[in-house]
């Protein structure tokens, strides 16, 4: 067992933890943050996206211990049933998910995307290089590692969508 | 309540609530993540520890010898089931092979143990020490070498084998335009975010199983079957659902062996599958050889068509009934339809998102291109000169109940400017893209099954529903939250759905498109049951009263329901039975697909630029969640068309490509927006919501379209799904798409 401790939506945790411990099943199975999903457990599908240390990463191909010290959030630090997020907000006014399982993931992909272009961080779809923007193309690119079998992809592209409008404007 | 004659006006057709596109009432709850799935239920499972699976490695045979001591002695682990000390198991009616196999093995991944540990971790180690010596049988793994001893196979879903109308082989050999093509459909996947889980309890001689599950009553019989145990004991909980698609139809072995090793260990047990053992350990939908041979004269009118399928499956598996829809959708006084089952080794087929049309329809509507082109008419033009308003079969005896699939082909091909379209392949260029335009029919039966609830007003005034229904992403929370609104008068915020819980009445369950139609319309008969004691209760007559703003209302009188349901809160219980209104009626769901895509005259990359459809499937009961359904659907229907396909290992009988990085489904990239048009109708013979399904007849036609288009953009026409890049290439004439 392993001593580690970090940020997880604001509270500092502290946890013993076997070594192979994912940082996902951290979240899921020791600290019953289970909003985080578990699809594949490959880095495949996406639906275990968090935040750490800002930046988003699929959390069940890392382990636990390697984030000693380090921030974490997930998609119960975005917002509660009562005080939601915008992006979670935009989810449901735009059906942006069916089933529910991939939707953490996509939320706090969506949040992160916003953030990279803002950032001025280029993805395969940029063109100008010196001038990263929003475009559907980009955030469909960007997004493109979160699958939603029940494909609501159109209606999340427009949640994110709303959500850029509001953050420029 | 039993609906056994059309529907006349009843309160659904006010329209207030029901009909109106609403946000999900569960959506809060979705994207906070506080949701709880069926491995996430800490809250009634605190102590739960954790099971993994250990599958077959070999596909067909026994197991000769199993060494257990590494396992048992690795850290952590509380017990191992295997066939050897589960005890005397039963197989559920759904399952063909066993759910634990052992010491006969039926397929690849099988699951033959669970290994128990006090942590997710020491389970997964120390099932990779289970030593299993196999003595393997040869296998049977390949369709097309098995093709020729396929036999008819034995009813259920599909109807009879074959059928046969009027005299196919002379008015096919006398037609003017004749295609004969074959196609054939891969394997496919359901690939649900969700990984088939479970978490299970005892407590003294009864079960309870937190599972993902879309039909709560079925699997309630299929694991008290196969556990040998009262049906009363069991209690299956299933409140959200991580996707289905027909994946979590039936009992599989996540929920077996967590009972099994929830017994064993004396505490509550949890199991998943982890995602690559999915494809191979759990069903899938069967690959298909089809035949299609259409007559027609030089109008294109159809007199004659043939379907013929093939599908193989384990011993005592069933077809893929891919010729279904050619029965019912284009006229002709002639026809031929067969299905023909072979005994494949694999892992069993079963349902998959619209089983028959999803994949019959990528051939028939290919063929149906074939002929446009053949007779020179527009492809839109054909299909609207083969409508037939009667089960065509049966002849005018039997009419559809609402059949709009003309109205769907001309308002879609309008809306999508399908007059833009040049008919002469490979015309179209845009830069270094070949750009083309296709369309496909949607069709998808209307089944509609038994379903109950119970329904009551709390002292609060607050309306409450309860039926095991479940909602696996079809917005199932939502319409019964519409429906019980809309019958009783009350704004939608306030009624709470309580779903998915074998405590509560049995509903039609999610399957087959029947769920929303099937499951409202229990809700309706209960809120009727419900209203005439409400009225009673007022002193009024329940056929005079009124439900508005919270009241039964009578001329001048009135009486909030909060105070006549009193303290202890008044309550209802009916369900929707239906009469033989099905066998009178041909009851149908239609629409029109339209595609364009650009493919890349080096690289043979296919995009899909546009797609948009126009459906009628009876009253949209939440325009808002069932445009979800459809594009979704659509989505599916494309990755059939564009990429899924598990890759059979013909040698050892298993799936290759079984994870979510090597069996391919659309992702953001792939998918442009989606326009989608609900033709307005309602079907007053399919119940009284007036509603049919809408949850499958997105997918049904979708691939086709996409099929059409590319051969439009080409000239390439390939009869092989999934139309991959190395198919286009090497079907084209040079080292360009030609």
């Amino acid at each position: 067992m392993n001593a580690v401790s970090f940020t997880v939506n604001g509270r500092e945790v502290h946890l013993q933890l076997d070594p192979r411990t994912t940082l996902l099943d951290a979240l899921r199975e020791h600290l019953h943050l289970t909003g985080t999903k578990k699809g594949c457990d490959h880095g495949q599908c996406g639906a275990c996206t968090v935040m750490v240390e800002g930046r988003r990463i699929n959390s069940c191909l890392t382990l636990a211990v390697m984030h000693d010290g380090e921030s974490v959030t997930t998609v119960e630090g975005l917002g509660t049933p009562e005080k939601l997020h915008p992006m979670q907000r935009a989810f449901i006014t735009h059906d942006g998910y069916q089933c529910g399982y991939c939707t953490p993931g996509q939320i706090c992909s969506a949040v992160a995307v916003l953030e990279e272009i803002e950032a001025g961080i280029p993805s395969h779809a940029t063109e100008d290089l010196d001038h990263v923007a929003f475009s559907d193309a980009e955030v469909r690119e960007r997004m493109s590692g979160n699958i939603c079998r029940c494909a609501a992809y159109p209606n999340i592209i427009a949640a994110i969508r709303e959500c850029a409008g509001e953050k420029q404007a | 309540m039993k609906f056994d004659s059309p529907a006349t006006t009843n309160p659904i057709d006010r329209g207030r609530v029901i009909g109106i596109p609403h946000d999900r009432i569960d959506g809060a709850a979705k994207v906070t993540g506080t949701a709880p799935y069926a491995y996430e239920r800490h809250d009634a499972a605190p102590n739960a520890v954790y099971g993994w699976i250990v599958g077959s490695a070999i596909a067909k045979g026994r197991i000769s010898a199993m060494d257990l001591r590494a396992a048992q002695a690795a850290p952590g682990v509380l017990g191992i089931v295997t066939h050897q000390n589960a005890g005397p198991l039963g197989k559920g009616d759904m399952n063909t092979a066993h759910l634990l196999g052992g010491p006969q093995i039926e397929h690849y991944e099988q699951a033959v143990a669970l290994v128990i540990a006090d942590t997710l971790e020491n389970a997964r180690d120390a099932a990779r020490l289970v030593r299993i010596d196999y003595a393997p049988d040869k296998g049977r793994f390949d369709l097309a070498a098995e093709r020729d001893r396929a036999a008819p196979p034995s009813g259920g879903f599909g109807g009879p084998a074959d059928t046969r109308v009027g005299d196919f082989d002379g008015a096919f050999a006398k037609a003017a335009v004749k295609i004969d093509q074959s196609y054939t459909t891969p394997d496919q996947s359901h690939a649900m975010l969700e990984p088939h889980a479970t978490t299970a309890s005892w407590n003294g001689d009864r079960l309870t199983l937190w599972t993902a599950n879309q039909m709560v009553a079925w699997n309630v019989g299929e694991i008290a079957t196969t556990l040998k145990i009262p049906k009363e004991n069991v209690r299956i909980v299933a409140p959200f659902i991580g996707g289905g698609f027909g994946a979590k139809l039936f009992l599989r072995a996540d929920a077996l062996l967590a009972a099994l090793g929830a017994r064993q260990v004396g505490r509550p047990v949890k199991v998943a599958l982890a995602r690559p053992q999915i494809p191979n350990n759990t069903t899938h939908r069967p690959a298909t050889i089809q035949r299609i041979r259409i007559g027609a004269d030089s109008n294109g009118v159809i007199d004659a068509i043939a379907h013929e399928v093939w599908s193989g499956d384990l011993p005592g598996g069933g077809a893929e009934t891919a010729a279904q829809q050619t029965r019912l959708l284009y006229r002709g006084a002639n026809r031929l339809t067969a299905h023909r089952l072979a005994v494949l080794d694999l892992p069993e087929g079963n349902a998959m998102r619209a089983p028959g049309e999803a994949v019959g329809l990528l051939a028939l509507e290919a063929a149906m291109d074939e002929l446009a082109e053949a007779c020179g008419v527009d492809p839109v033009e054909l299909r609207i000169r083969n409508d037939v308003q009667y089960d065509p079969e049966a002849g005018p005896q039997r009419p559809f109940s609402s059949r709009k699939l003309v109205e769907c082909l001309r308002l879609g091909a309008e809306r999508f400017g399908w007059n833009r379209r040049n008919p002469k392949p490979g015309q179209v260029r845009d830069g270094r893209w070949r750009i083309g335009m296709g369309v496909a029919t949607a069709f998808r039966n209307n089944l509609v099954m038994k379903s109950g609830a119970r329904i009551g007003v709390d002292a609060g005034g607050r309306v409450i529903v309860e039926t095991d229904m479940t909602d696996i992403g079809t917005g199932s929370y939502t319409i019964l939250a519409q429906t019980a609104a809309e019958m009783l008068g009350v704004p939608l915020d306030a009624v709470t759905v309580r779903l998915g819980d074998s405590r509560f009445p049995v509903s039609a369950g999610s399957g087959g498109q029947w769920g929303a139609n099937s499951s409202t319309a229990g809700v309706y008969a209960a809120a009727a049951a419900l209203r005439t004691k409400l009225a009673e209760k007022a002193g009024f007559p329940a056929d005079k009263a009124l439900f508005e703003d919270g009241l039964v209302r009578l001329g001048n009188q009135s009486q909030p329901l909060a105070q006549l349901a009193g303290r202890e809160g008044l309550w209802a219980e009916d369900s929707m039975d239906y009469g033989d209104l099905a066998k009178r009626y041909a009851q149908a769901t239609f629409g029109a697909h339209f595609c364009e895509v650009g493919v890349d005259i080096d690289t043979a990359e296919v995009r899909i630029r546009r797609m948009g459809g126009a459906f009628a499937a009876g009253r949209i009961l939440n325009p808002k969640s069932a445009r979800s359904q459809v594009i979704g659907a659509m989505t599916m229907g494309a990755g059939a068309a564009l990429m899924e396909e598990l890759v059979v290992d013909k040698r050892f009988g298993f799936f290759v490509n079984h994870d979510m990085a090597e069996y391919l489904v659309p992702v953001h990239a792939d998918i442009p927006e989606q326009d989608v048009l609900f033709v307005e109708e309602l079907d007053d013979k399919s119940s009284p919501m007036k509603a049919k399904g809408v949850g499958e007849l997105g997918i049904c036609g979708a691939g086709a379209a996409v099929a059409n288009a590319i051969y439009n953009a080409t000239g390439i026409r390939l009869r092989d799904y999934p139309l991959t890049i190395d198919r286009i290439l090497g079907a084209s004439s040079g080292h360009r798409v030609a």
